[in-house]
């Protein structure tokens, strides 16, 4: 019986549910959110065979760093591969695509809501839009952070100040409630 | 070797350089979230040089990939410039590097997100929101520091003062830059001049500092001409690779 039989034999996974799977991988500096949640990965799809040197079907999986030089980037792909591996598909190629670039405003609402139950500000302003266009004010930049209001995770609390503009990562930066004067971790827009 | 090749080194190697001196910082800030902020800012330009490194090995086509272009070069191959290899010194100094230095790159990326190059127009759009937020926090402790106290103005005039020299190298256009240029590759160097010195002097004045009028311009990093900052600079950086050449985690 040759390897195209039986990988025939049995039906590949659909696009559905393979989102469904990787729906199970948190981030792992962030672990409520998954990488879906994130809006990490980009696309699934099975590969074309044709030209292929083995018969063995292979999933394509595309993901977007969220940051240049982001550690958890190279965690995040092992993980994807060995769940992947564990529902029964061997061969996984993981690719990163740049452009176009991540950004915040594809965090889902759940994730949003699962970051402020975990203690996370979620992000406050839309990245892309007026607030973050290409050219901007440098005068208005250096005034940017002070304007925004971070609503406090715990107690919801508008009364809050920036104490750092960076973070237990580079996505975040860290902001103290001076209701219930609790520190807080803020998810940057992006 | 190829001017999109030597073009990509600079920008390579402006990222991996300056994230070399700033990573030095780790656990020498003047507080906690300067610390975090210098190591997370290093991260960033560690991760942009990685990017332009790779592409800069494969435009090469000789089989270099990124390691072998951070580790594997000599000073005198190194394209970044001058400004960058500059010493840290106190943190006064560090921060108005970082400033002068941040305030071009978003320039320069911004330009390059209109690269014919889609994968430099991709690094870039990558790259340009990073540091965005590099200048908004450079730039704001630009301010806080000059508004300071009478010895933390004195320090960021003075820090200013020092670094002026090198902050015309990067508008001097040569042929590479022209190349690159008329290919609609890169902005050309020169036409970034006005918005940065507008930039600066913004914040130099809400700094309550003085833009220095000197002219005298120190050159040479962007062809090889370095200052003896670099060579210092490199054999903490190369040393695990020169001693164990492919030694990996």
């Amino acid at each position: 019986m040759s390897a195209a039989f039986v990988a025939q034999a049995r039906p590949l996974a659909s696009r559905e549910t393979i989102l469904a799977w990787l729906g199970e991988v948190m981030d792992p500096e962030v672990p409520v959110v998954s990488v879906i949640d994130l809006g990490i990965v980009r696309d699934v799809r099975w590969q074309d065979e044709a030209g292929r040197a083995s018969r063995v079907p292979s999933l394509l999986v595309i993901v977007t760093p969220t940051y240049s030089g982001c550690p958890a980037t190279e965690v995040i792909a092992e993980s994807i591969r060995s769940v992947l591996h564990a529902h029964g598909i061997d061969e996984v190629e993981v690719r990163t695509l740049l452009s176009p670039a991540w950004t915040t405003d594809w965090m889902t609402p759940a994730a949003r809501e699962a970051l402020r139950a975990y203690g996370i500000a979620p992000p406050v302003l839309r990245a892309t839009g007026a607030d973050n266009a290409q050219v901007i004010d440098i005068t208005a930049l250096t005034l940017r952070l002070s304007r925004v209001a971070v609503p406090c995770p715990r107690c919801a609390s508008r009364k809050t100040r920036l104490l750092s503009q960076f973070g237990s990562t580079a996505c975040k930066a860290l902001y103290q409630c001076n209701d219930c004067l609790e520190p807080f971790d803020y998810f940057k827009p992006h | 070797m190829s001017h999109k090749f030597q073009y990509l080194l600079r920008l390579g190697d402006n990222c991996l350089v300056l994230s070399q001196q700033l990573a030095a910082w780790c656990g020498h800030g003047p507080a906690l979230e300067e610390d975090l902020a210098l190591t997370n800012v290093a991260l960033d330009l560690l991760g942009q040089a990685r990017l332009w490194l790779s592409y800069a090995g494969e435009v090469e086509g000789r089989g270099r990939d990124e390691d072998a272009l951070a580790f594997g070069r000599d000073g005198l191959d190194f394209r970044n410039l001058l400004l960058v290899e500059q010493p840290n010194g106190h943190y006064g100094n560090t921060v108005a590097r970082q400033f002068l230095f941040d305030a071009w790159h978003r320039q320069l990326l911004a330009g390059l997100c209109e690269s014919s190059d889609p994968r430099i127009a991709e690094i870039a759009q990558k790259a340009v929101k990073e540091v965005r937020y590099h200048v908004e926090r450079s730039a704001g402790l630009m301010i806080a520091l000059g508004n300071g106290t009478a010895l933390s103005h004195a320090r960021m005039q003075d820090a200013v003062n020092m670094l002026w020299p090198y902050t015309n190298e990067w508008f001097d256009s040569d042929a590479i830059d022209a190349q690159c240029a008329s290919a609609g590759v890169a902005p050309a160097a020169s036409s970034l001049a006005a918005a940065w010195r507008a930039d600066v002097e913004t914040v130099l004045g809400r700094a309550g500092l003085t833009t220095p009028t000197y002219t005298g311009h120190q050159r040479g990093g962007k062809l090889g001409v370095h200052s003896e900052h670099l060579g210092r600079l490199l054999t903490a950086l190369q040393f695990m690779q020169r001693a164990y050449p492919g030694a990996q985690w």
